[in-house]
């Protein structure tokens, strides 16, 4: 199959004129807007890829008054930092997106959860929102916003961790089903979105729909922003169409030596050199939140891997056995195939212990943890045991 | 000096005294004292008129809501891959040379605490660390001297 390649686009940094689209999506109605964002084909940017016009779809049929929408900037994954930079550079755009998406909805209150790290930025953008209150009154919006802020837990990206902490709990994850669509922040219908998709959202109300399927394949509508670091000569942010093969993205980013690219952080996949030509980045292929690291040969995987494992013991919320255990013996269990402590086929067992943890944890965080276990220990075997 | 009693008045009014406000005022305090003590916590369970464990609870399953005792300023060196790649180890063996202490440790005069952290999101940036809230990116040891000799002599 022949793919578009790689290509450079502008949408989510591009300055628009912030009154003109908000007057355009105040003047269509909820069902207006939900079918474009359906019919653009977005689905969520932070990783789980989730269609985002259907999450309306859902929310808006609930007959509860009360709604909510959060916009998701508890950034966390490993190699990910475009959500800030948007924040940052963009930030009139993902409130706009919030209220284009509360008119969708029916919901007057919206809430960004920046997660801790990015405090620092908190005194701009409340300044911006203040701005964005007073252009959006103007036009007729009814949609306040507020910040609520993390405070160093990766878990609390999981969307009900989030709520819970909004709430003033501890980040633990609910049990699915209720979804947020029907019971999320403060137990209301909720739709909770990435910060990037947010701005997408804009910009498709902005350009139409159709306009915006032009970009992308038929199962990774539009563009992305990728976080690009490692052993690369640029590193930063770059919006890219969807499409490409992991082996054009290496020889845009790549070094020259690249021997592996982890594609969507530590709960993401490992890709080696030799799937690179094969390997479609998108939902067709490896899906990812953004978050693209590079490395060359000199790197050892068994690193990679040993940081990705310690990352996730300290960062699993502890309350269900499978990823509270599990991350720990892989970790051990690594260790003791490295040492030399356990035989080199012990690894076939922790193989089976994430994928255990795959069916039988609780959220995203335990059954993703096999991700880029398997993905590393497959290809490259020699370099954990040895 | 740890004096949080009026504190916590002050950020209750501010935040209200529903549950939602756990999370703002105990991030409150800490952005003040950098962590939280028991008797603070005591202070704001009876301001929320909840149980003294459900604020620990709270705060003891966030990392930033720290609650042991820490310096004035609190400096989180990035441990996750990229800046684990990237030097990070030649910026915690600078540190704890310039300050004498151990990741995990307080100096003496009570001005510097040493942790490492996980990911803060300038992996295209690395070596990065938090000095409170502030961050430090691409870093090298000389960068880094500089920039703790700056809050010295703050």
């Amino acid at each position: 199959m022949k793919n578009k390649g790689l290509n450079k686009v502008d949408l989510i940094f591009e300055k628009v004129d912030l009154k003109e689209v908000l007057t355009k999506a105040y003047k269509m109605s909820s069902g207006e807007i939900i079918q474009q964002v359906l019919e653009s084909g977005l689905k969520g940017r932070g990783g789980a890829g989730f269609p985002t016009g259907l999450k309306w779809k859902y929310t808006a049929a609930e007959k509860e008054p009360e709604k909510y929408i959060v916009c998701n900037a508890d950034e966390g994954e490993p190699g990910t930092f475009k959500d800030r930079e948007i924040l940052d550079r963009v930030s009139y755009k993902v409130y706009a997106g919030m209220a284009i998406a509360g008119k969708a909805i029916g919901a007057s209150q919206g809430i960004v959860y920046l997660r801790g790290e990015y405090r620092f930025l908190l005194p701009q953008l409340m300044k911006e929102l203040e701005s964005f209150h007073k252009i959006s009154d103007e036009i007729g919006y009814k949609f306040k916003i507020r910040y609520c802020l993390g405070s160093g837990a990766y878990i609390c990206g999981e969307e009900s961790a989030l709520f819970e902490s909004i709430q003033g709990d501890r980040g633990e994850p609910r049990n699915k089903p209720p979804y947020p669509t029907t019971s999320g922040v403060f137990y209301k219908p909720t739709s909770i979105n990435n910060v990037e998709t947010l701005v997408t959202v804009m910009m498709i109300i902005k350009h139409g729909a159709e306009a915006y399927v032009q970009l992308g394949t038929k199962d990774s509508r539009g563009s992305k922003v990728f976080s690009v670091s490692g052993d690369t000569p640029t590193p930063g942010i770059f919006e890219l169409e969807l499409g490409m093969s992991v082996l054009q993205f290496v020889n845009e980013f790549g070094d020259g030596d690249t021997k592996a690219v982890q594609v969507g952080g530590a709960s993401g996949f490992c890709v080696p050199r030799k799937k690179f030509s094969e390997t479609v980045i998108g939902f067709e292929g490896v899906p990812t939140g953004g978050s693209m690291k590079l490395f060359n040969s000199s790197r050892s995987m068994y690193n990679v891997l040993h940081n990705y494992l310690d990352f996730f013991a300290e960062e699993s919320c502890g309350q269900c056995t499978p990823c509270r255990i599990g991350c720990q013996q892989l970790l051990k269990g690594v260790e003791k195939v490295k040492k030399g402590e356990a035989k080199s086929t012990y690894l076939n067992e922790l193989v089976k212990l994430a994928d255990t943890m795959k069916i039988a944890s609780k959220c995203g965080l335990g059954q993703s943890v096999g991700n880029a276990f398997r993905t590393i220990v497959e290809n490259f075997k020699e370099e954990i045991i040895y | 000096m740890y004096q949080a009693g009026n504190l916590v008045k002050k950020l209750s009014e501010k935040h209200g005294r529903s549950r939602q406000s756990l999370m703002p005022i105990l991030q409150g305090i800490v952005e003040k004292y950098n962590y939280l003590t028991d008797d603070v916590m005591v202070e704001v369970a009876k301001e929320l008129d909840i149980s003294a464990a459900e604020v620990y609870g709270t705060a003891s399953f966030y990392t930033f809501l720290d609650t042991n005792a820490r310096g004035k300023y609190v400096i989180r060196v990035c441990k996750t891959i990229t800046c684990s790649m990237k030097g990070k180890k030649d910026i915690v063996d600078t540190i704890e040379d310039m300050l004498k202490i151990k990741v995990g440790e307080t100096t003496s005069d009570k001005q510097f605490s040493l942790i490492e952290t996980n990911c803060i999101g300038w992996c295209h940036k690395a070596p990065a660390i938090l000095i409170n809230e502030i961050p430090y990116t691409e870093l090298t040891p000389e960068k880094v001297v500089e920039i703790i000799k700056g809050y010295m002599q703050k």
